[in-house]
């Protein structure tokens, strides 16, 4: 049985008295283990696929199993303990916690799986060294650089264990050679079992994974992009293109 | 690196079965967060408080001093004889009986017998005969507030204690000796207060001129004061250098305890000595009376009042009217006489305390609700400043339960710390009531009030917060993570 699957599932918005259909009749499987971006531009509905898909929000119709758990039915307590438990999230902006240390900010998803204090700790600290960051465990995240702050970001994605990591444009906030090395690190957690979903509207970027689904007006595209055809279904990463990605919003000064 | 994945899932048994004891860590964690909160907006948060501060210290420092003016007036209450007492005085005859006037025999001695005799419910009887005197002695002058001549049970009557000598008995009476019981009052003016001179003078044996008629003064009643002036009598002696303000102090708080004062203000003669010295003969009391029936070859006989007590104050009413069937007897018919009890006192104290607890609360409670709308709106303000934090938590996994237990938390927290803040503040403020209190009586704080100004506060934290609680856990994760 696939890790995540997906039936027929569409959102529709209404904006007044227009109807916009921001995913329509999806369906879609994705095993364990898989590295897959998902590509499209903005308002492809590529968000949409990946909130729905990250408990964040609901279909409007279809249905979708994630590991098992019929998520499209579930109350919002029961999405909230999916997404503590079996969904870590990695955003463009990093959205650490200002007021609290890189520390604490990794305790934080297992704040709400009640896990105990000196527990909490330890697996932190096991996470921080997992992305190289144990040496700035008690600094603020305005104290770090963008790259630090995006594997800090990564760190509290992965303390509790998930099933699945979702990476909205992880590297779009970040400079050309930190953003290579967020995808190493990516590439190196996806080699060591993890299921990881990236979301990007770069097709450079997309090339890193094995697996691209592209989704154009809400659907998954019949074809694959022209510059990844035949890439499609090969069973290892692409090597890492050598081509400069353009530094996007360099906003945090890396 | 943890391990993979597949290997332990994190919905394992073990991690719910430990779900019951993370959620009080967890609150710990809240609390623990909501103090960084407000200690990142420390002036913020204080001005927040403040509303709470006031509204506890106030409510605290009013229910202090009712309690301190309540307990004044029982004392005094106590001092006057209690609500046990009821004094009977002369009073006009009613208008339907005013063509009687003439027959009316005022209240005499026969009436204290005739209540001893007849009226079971009344326990004890005491006479008086007051005197309007000047008492003089050593070239000084002194008017008492209550010179009168009473049986010796008088000094049961109106609790009062002999320090020095002793109190007149049954013989003096009989043989209407001139002896007389003084209060310290009377000693103070005519001998020497023991704050003037430095030492308690002792009047026993001493000749003291009551209406210019010479009296031995046979002994005096203790010094009455309310338990503060007490203490802090107490006080001045164990520091002398600070007696002379001390002295002053007292000068000025006489006014307020006054019905101490008036105690010590008295004299008591024997009821027959003033009748035989006073009344009979050519008095100014016979004369201006112009009552030939009642002005006799042996004088004046009405006393100016008679008090009795009853066995307990559950029995008052009918004891009243026991007596009054009795006194209709003695007195034909005519109601010249009227019953004076304490009960209105003690329902006037009552009716104080409970307007002054009323406003004083009111006025507590309103500053405690603007303190309240103070953290609603903060807490509002502060939500709104916090949405995308509150989207990040909501996406590593915290429910709606969880956001609202947090802000709800957030604003019990600044109730209670301004709650705290307050008492101390309470203190305080009593403190500086007690330095500029027009009033005798030292405030109580009580435990009571304490609990019930805390309690208040955190209540109003968890009012104030609910709505912003709701507020924040309703929020939408995905637009809560795009805000800016």
């Amino acid at each position: 049985m696939a890790l995540v699957e997906l039936r027929n599932v569409s959102k529709t918005y209404h904006l007044g008295e227009e109807v916009i259909r921001a995913l329509d009749d999806i369906s879609l499987d994705i095993e364990h283990g898989e590295f897959i971006s998902i590509i499209g531009p903005s308002g492809s509905g590529k968000s949409t696929l990946m909130h729905i898909l990250g408990c964040l929000d609901s279909p409007t119709q279809g249905t979708i199993n994630l590991d098992g758990v019929m998520i499209h039915a579930a109350s919002p307590r029961q999405l909230a303990a999916i997404r503590n438990r079996k969904i870590g999230f990695v955003f463009q902006f990093f959205n650490l916690l200002p007021k609290l240390n890189v520390m604490q900010n990794v305790e934080l998803p297992m704040i709400y799986s009640g896990i105990p204090g000196r527990e909490r700790r330890q697996r932190a600290m096991a996470a921080l060294e997992a992305v190289n960051l144990a040496n700035r465990a008690r600094h603020r995240p305005s104290q770090l650089s963008g790259g630090q702050q995006q594997r800090a970001a990564i760190a509290r994605a992965l303390v509790n264990n998930p099933r699945i990591v979702f990476a909205d444009e992880p590297t779009g906030n970040l400079d050309s050679h930190t953003g290579d090395a967020i995808l190493q690190l990516f590439r190196k957690l996806s080699q060591e079992g993890r299921t990881i979903i990236l979301v990007t509207h770069d097709p450079e970027i997309a090339a890193v994974t094995p697996r691209r689904i592209e989704i154009r007006d809400g659907k998954i595209a019949a074809k694959a992009d022209a510059t990844l055809a035949g890439l499609d279904r090969s069973p290892r990463p692409a090597p890492m293109p050598a081509v400069q990605v353009p530094a996007q919003s360099p906003g945090s000064g890396c | 690196m943890q391990p993979a994945p597949q290997n332990s899932s994190p919905m394992s048994a073990s991690n719910l079965a430990r779900e019951g004891l993370g959620r009080s860590w967890q609150i710990l964690v809240t609390v623990q967060s909501g103090l960084r909160e407000i200690w990142a907006h420390k002036f913020r948060s204080l001005l927040t408080m403040l509303g709470i501060i006031l509204g506890v210290s106030s409510l605290v420092a009013m229910s202090a001093l009712v309690a301190g003016m309540e307990k004044g007036a029982k004392e005094s209450l106590v001092a006057i004889g209690g609500l046990e007492k009821v004094r009977v005085e002369a009073q006009d005859v009613p208008i339907e009986q005013r063509h009687l006037t003439d027959d009316a025999i005022g209240i005499t001695i026969n009436d204290v017998y005739a209540l001893r005799r007849s009226a079971p419910l009344v326990t004890r009887t005491s006479p008086e005969m007051r005197l309007w005197a000047t008492v003089s002695a050593h070239d000084k002058k002194f008017r008492p507030w209550f010179c009168c001549g009473v049986w010796p049970v008088a000094l049961e009557m109106n609790e009062h204690v002999i320090e020095y000598g002793r109190m007149f008995n049954e013989l003096d009476d009989e043989m209407a000796r001139s002896v007389c019981v003084i209060g310290t009052a009377t000693r103070d003016k005519i001998w020497g207060s023991p704050e003037e001179l430095g030492r308690e003078v002792n009047p026993v044996g001493e000749i003291l001129f009551i209406n210019h008629v010479p009296f031995t003064v046979i002994g005096m009643f203790q010094h009455y004061e309310s338990q503060r002036d007490r203490k802090e009598r107490e006080l001045a002696k164990a520091h002398p250098e600070q007696q002379k303000t001390g002295g002053v102090a007292r000068n000025n708080r006489r006014r307020g305890s006054w019905v101490f004062y008036l105690k010590n203000a008295t004299v008591y003669l024997p009821l027959n000595t003033v009748w035989m010295k006073f009344r009979s003969g050519a008095t100014r009391a016979a004369i201006s009376s112009g009552n030939g029936m009642a002005v006799g070859a042996t004088g004046d006989p009405r006393l100016s009042g008679l008090e009795f007590k009853v066995a307990s104050i559950d029995t008052l009413t009918e004891a009243i009217q026991q007596a009054r069937n009795v006194l209709m007897c003695t007195h034909r018919g005519i109601e010249d006489f009227s019953f004076r009890t304490q009960e209105d006192w003690a329902e006037q104290i009552k009716t104080f305390v409970h307007n002054a607890r009323l406003s004083g609360g009111l006025i507590a409670g309103i500053s405690l609700l603007v303190g309240g709308i103070g953290i609603m709106n903060i807490m509002l303000a502060s939500i709104s400043e916090r949405v995308r934090e509150i989207g990040i938590r909501k996406s590593v996994g915290a429910g709606t339960g969880d956001i609202f237990i947090q802000i709800l938390v957030e604003s019990v927290v600044i109730a209670v710390l301004g709650g705290l803040v307050g008492l101390a503040a309470s203190y305080a403020l009593v403190y500086l009531i007690g330095q500029f209190s027009p009033t005798d009586n030292a405030p109580i704080v009580s435990l009571t009030a304490l609990c019930l100004a805390f309690g208040a506060s955190a209540l109003i934290g968890v009012l104030a917060g609910i709505i912003p609680a709701v507020k924040a856990a309703r929020l939408n994760p995905i637009e809560a993570l795009k805000y800016e």
